[in-house]
């Protein structure tokens, strides 16, 4: 089953990278097709062992959900973090206070994880250094707000760890 | 021109302005990581604003899959990138600017450093 998966996601990616269309005829090439499916059957039969667990249909609908509402709610604090670099570089005094802060997650999952480290490494004055096994990830914060663990974790993950809890686990 | 001509070059327009910052910020920035928060932020929006402005503008399905199927990637690897970085040059022992307020990552750098000296 999990190779099935492997092998069906696989194929779909490309599918879609290879786009085997005829530009002109509009036509599908039987080649790339062909040889798509060969390839994705290697892929699935070869790597299906490593995906991590089984999980239901029904989780796997939600999380594409709430993937979904992630994605705008995600991109205006990526925008809000440009336009942050962006007066911090104009503006002729530089007004910058860096530091290394610790912060930490209830986050257990490895793919959550990365997820917060990700999503934090992209949003406003924010850049992830480190992370440990017991959940304290280090970050590079170009405005320090709070130096103590609580509430640098209140301004830092505070946003992303319901949204990503979701999600992941 | 069409009209979505006109937006997919107003988005590569904004895209690059975005990535033009991100390397004003490399230039005046006065340490790796502040320098890395502004090459990360802003190349990562920039470059994708670009990318999708290309699949706006190309009417051709195959290249408007691949661009926003790389834009996808960029945003997945290149805060990853950053972090490697970021924590590559504090190990081996690039400082912090003398102006940063405060460094809660240095017992944790010498507890790894230790570590990694005892592998040897």
């Amino acid at each position: 089953m999990r190779k099935l998966t492997l092998v069906i996601i696989s194929y779909l990616l490309w599918f879609l990278l290879v786009w085997p269309f005829d530009p002109v005829t509009g036509e599908l090439r039987m080649q790339s097709t062909v040889v798509g499916i060969v390839v994705a059957l290697f892929v699935g039969l070869y790597m299906g062992d490593r995906i991590p667990k089984q999980i239901g249909v029904g989780t796997v609908l939600r999380r594409i959900f709430w993937i979904i509402v992630y994605v705008p709610y995600f991109s205006w604090y990526v925008i809000l973090a440009n336009l942050d670099v962006v007066y911090r570089v104009i503006h002729p005094e530089m007004p910058i206070h860096p530091g290394i802060v610790r912060v930490k997650t209830g986050l257990k999952s490895p793919a959550g994880r990365t997820m917060l480290a990700n999503s934090i490494t992209l949003t406003p004055g924010t850049l992830t250094v480190d992370i440990t096994d017991d959940g304290y990830l280090y970050i590079h914060w170009i405005n320090v707000k709070a130096r103590d663990v609580e509430g640098a974790t209140e301004h830092i993950v505070g946003r992303f760890e319901k949204m990503i809890r979701r999600m992941f686990e | 021109m069409s009209s979505n001509v006109i937006v997919g070059y107003i988005f590569i327009t904004i895209g690059a302005f975005f990535d033009f910052f991100g390397c004003m910020g490399l230039v005046r920035f006065p340490d790796v990581y502040n320098r890395l928060q502004a090459a990360t932020k802003c190349v990562t929006l920039g470059t994708v604003m670009i990318l999708v402005g290309t699949a706006v503008v190309t009417a051709d399905p195959g290249i408007s899959i691949k661009a926003i199927l790389c834009a996808a990637f960029i945003v997945l690897t290149s805060p990853t990138g950053a972090h490697a970085l970021a924590r590559g040059s504090y190990l081996s022992g690039v400082r912090l600017w003398e102006k940063s307020v405060v460094d809660q990552f240095e017992e944790r750098a010498e507890k790894i450093k230790t570590q990694h000296g005892d592998r040897k």
